[in-house]
C-alpha cells in the first residue's frame, strides 16, 4: 500500500462513518420525541453530513481518478464501504439512538481533537472545524444519557437495553490496520491506542452516573475495516443510492 | 382625567400602525382569531416537514441532502417560533398539539398531497414556499407584535427555500430527458394545489373587514393568486416547462395572465380529509408524539428530581 492509497482509505473510512451515521440520524427528522429535540438531532445530523461530505471530497481528490464525493457516496457497493459497524445499526428507540451517539461523540471528540494536529493540512482543517460541533453533540448526548438513566424506570430500562444492543460494536472504533500504521508513521493518522484508556474512563463515569451496567460480554464485533458489515448496510445503501443509480448520467 | 377606555386605546394603536403586544389589552375576538391563525400556521410548518422529509434519506447528492435537511429543519424552527407567538396569547403548546393530533385543528391542505418523486421536493420549495411567501409577506407588519416579528424571520427563510427549490428544478429541467420529464410531471401535479393555497375565490369568501383592519390581510385571495401566476409564469418559461392549463394566456388589457380556476370540489374534499395523505400525516404526527411520551416523561422526572435536590441542598 502506498501512502497515497493509505490516505485515500483513511479519508474514505472517516467519510463513510460520518455519512452513514448522519443517514441514520436524519431518519428521526420530522419524527423526534418533541419539536426542540427533533431540531437538535437534525442539527447534529447536518454537522455530521457536512463533515462526511468534506472527507469524501478529500478522498476523491487524493484518489485522483476523477471521481467526486457523490460518485463515492452513491456508486460504491456494499463491500466498498468502510464505516464503523456501530453507525449502521438501526436507530431503535430514542434511548438506543442516544447511547450510540454518546459512545461515538466521546470517541469523535478525542479523535478529531488529535486529528487537528495531523501533518495533513486538509484533514487537520476538517478536524479543527469539527471540534466545536462535536463538543456540542457530546454535551447533548451525555446529558440525555444522564436524564434517561436518572429519569423514570422506563427510560432507564430502555437505556440499558440500548446499551446492551450496541456495546459489542464499540470496540471496533479503536481497530487499526495497515492504513493506520503507514499514516501514523507520517504523522497523519491518529494512534487510536492512545485514545482508548481515556474513552473507557469517560464512558465508565457516564454509565455509572446513569446507573447502567456494562454488558458482561467482552467479545467485540468487527469487520468494517475490511468492508465486512452487518446486514443493515445494504438496506441503507439501497435507499440512499437509489436515485443516482436510476439516473447514472444525471447531475443534481 | 376620565376612565381609560381600553377599546379606544386598542383602536388608536391600530390606526397608528403600532404593534399590539402580549401585555396590551385586546378584544376577545382579536385574541381568538390570532390564536387560530397562528396555531394553524404553526401546525402547517410541522406537518409540512413530512412530505419533504420523505426524501431526505434519498436525496441524490450530498449537497442536495444538506440543503433539504436544513430546509426541513427551518420549517420545524418556524413551527417553534409560531407556537411561542401563539403561547403569548394565553394558550399552551399542549393544548395546540392536542388540537392538531386529534384532527380538530386545521393545517395547510397542500401538505396532504404526496411527494412522489425527487422533483416534488423542488416543486414544493419553489411553488409552495413561493405561494406561502406571497400570502405571508404582509404579515411582517401585522398588528400583533410577536407574530409580526416571527414572520420577518420566517419570510426571509422562506424566500431562501423558494430559491433553492427553483434551483433544484433548474437542474432537472436542464438535465437529462428523464429529469426534465420528472420536473414537468411535478409541475403538472403541484400547479393547481398551489393555486388553491390562496383560498377560495373572492365570490365565496367575503373579505372580512376585521382582517384588513387588524393588518392580517391586505389583498384578496384572487388578487394574490393573480400575482402569483404573473410572477411564476416567466420562471416556468425559463425552465422550458408548461402549465397544465390550456386556457392560460397573457392578457395585455389587464397586464396579467388569464388562467383556469382550480378544481374547488377537490379542494373541499382534501380539506374534509379525503386527500391521499390526510390520514397518514395525522397518523405520523400521532405516532411520533406517542413514541416520544416516555422521553418527555423522563425529562420531566429528571428535572423534578434536580429541583428537589436543589431545594434540599
Ligand atoms: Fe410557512
Ligand atoms: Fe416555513
Ligand atoms: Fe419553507
Amino acid at each position: 500500500m502506498t501512502s497515497q492509497e493509505a490516505l485515500f482509505n483513511y479519508s474514505l473510512r472517516l467519510g463513510d462513518t460520518s455519512i452513514i451515521l448522519a443517514q441514520r440520524l436524519c431518519e428521526w427528522t420530522g419524527h423526534g420525541p418533541f419539536l426542540e429535540e427533533d431540531l437538535a438531532l437534525t442539527n447534529i445530523a447536518l454537522d455530521i453530513f457536512g463533515r462526511g461530505k468534506a472527507l469524501l471530497e478529500y478522498a476523491a481528490k487524493v484518489e485522483g481518478k476523477g471521481r467526486t464525493e457523490d460518485d463515492l457516496a452513491f456508486f460504491r457497493t456494499d463491500r466498498e464501504f468502510f464505516n464503523t459497524l456501530i453507525t449502521e445499526l438501526p436507530n431503535g428507540d430514542y434511548a438506543k439512538t442516544i447511547i450510540r451517539q454518546a459512545m461515538i461523540d466521546c470517541f469523535d471528540l478525542a479523535f478529531y481533537t488529535a486529528l487537528a494536529n495531523s501533518k495533513d493540512e486538509t484533514l487537520a482543517g476538517i478536524a479543527a472545524k469539527s471540534i466545536k460541533e462535536i463538543t456540542y453533540h457530546k454535551r447533548h448526548s451525555f446529558s440525555w444519557v444522564n436524564r434517561f438513566g436518572n429519569g423514570t424506570e422506563e427510560s432507564f430500562n430502555r437505556l440499558q437495553q440500548g446499551l446492551d444492543e450496541i456495546w459489542a460494536f464499540t470496540g471496533e472504533l479503536f481497530e487499526m490496520n495497515e492504513t493506520d500504521e503507514i499514516l501514523i508513521k507520517e504523522g497523519i493518522a491518529v494512534d487510536l491506542n492512545l485514545l482508548k484508556a481515556d474513552w473507557e474512563k469517560e464512558i465508565n463515569q457516564l454509565l455509572t452516573k446513569a446507573n447502567l451496567v456494562i454488558p458482561e460480554t467482552l467479545f467485540m464485533q468487527k469487520g468494517s475495516r475490511k468492508g465486512l458489515h452487518t446486514e443493515h448496510l445494504s438496506y441503507i445503501l439501497a435507499e440512499m443510492q437509489s436515485l443516482p443509480r436510476m439516473h447514472p448520467n444525471a447531475k443534481w | 382625567m376620565g376612565v381609560i377606555n381600553f377599546e379606544d386605546l386598542f383602536e388608536a394603536k391600530l390606526a397608528k400602525n403600532d404593534m399590539i403586544e402580549p401585555k396590551d389589552w385586546m378584544p376577545e375576538n382579536y385574541r381568538k382569531h390570532l390564536i387560530r391563525q397562528i396555531s394553524q400556521h404553526a401546525h402547517s410548518e410541522i406537518v409540512g416537514m413530512l412530505p419533504e422529509g420523505n426524501w431526505i434519506t434519498r436525496a441524490p447528492s450530498l449537497r442536495a441532502k444538506l440543503v433539504l435537511l436544513a430546509k426541513v429543519q427551518d420549517e420545524g424552527g418556524h413551527g417553534l417560533y409560531l407556537y411561542t407567538a401563539a403561547e403569548s396569547l394565553g394558550i399552551s403548546r399542549d393544548e395546540m398539539l392536542e388540537a392538531l393530533l386529534t384532527g380538530k385543528a386545521k393545517y395547510s391542505s397542500i401538505f396532504n398531497y404526496p411527494t412522489l418523486t425527487w422533483a416534488d421536493v423542488g416543486a414544493v420549495g419553489w411553488l409552495v414556499d413561493g405561494a406561502a411567501i406571497m400570502n405571508q409577506v404582509m404579515l411582517q407588519r401585522t398588528s400583533y407584535g410577536p407574530y409580526a416579528r416571527a414572520m420577518v424571520r420566517i419570510c426571509k427563510e422562506e424566500s431562501f427555500h423558494q430559491r433553492q427549490g427553483y434551483e433544484l428544478m433548474t437542474h432537472l429541467a436542464f438535465g437529462t430527458p428523464a429529469q426534465k420529464e420528472m420536473a414537468q410531471d411535478a409541475l403538472n401535479r403541484w400547479w393547481y394545489p398551489t393555486l388553491m393555497m390562496f383560498g377560495p375565490p373572492d365570490s365565496e369568501s367575503p373579505n372580512s373587514e376585521n382582517a384588513i383592519k387588524w393588518r392580517i390581510k391586505r389583498e384578496t385571495n384572487d388578487q394574490l393568486r393573480q400575482r402569483f401566476v404573473n410572477q411564476t409564469m416567466p420562471q416556468i418559461e425559463y425552465l422550458g416547462l408548461t402549465v397544465p392549463d390550456k386556457n392560460l394566456k397573457w392578457n395585455e388589457a389587464k397586464k396579467g395572465y388569464d388562467f383556469s380556476e382550480p378544481d374547488w370540489v377537490e379542494f373541499k374534499n382534501v380539506i374534509k380529509g379525503n386527500g391521499i395523505c390526510n390520514k397518514e400525516r395525522l397518523l405520523s404526527r400521532n405516532k411520533s408524539h406517542k413514541e416520544g411520551e416516555w422521553v418527555r416523561a423522563a425529562a420531566m422526572a429528571y428535572a423534578k428530581k434536580q429541583n428537589e435536590n436543589y431545594e434540599a441542598a
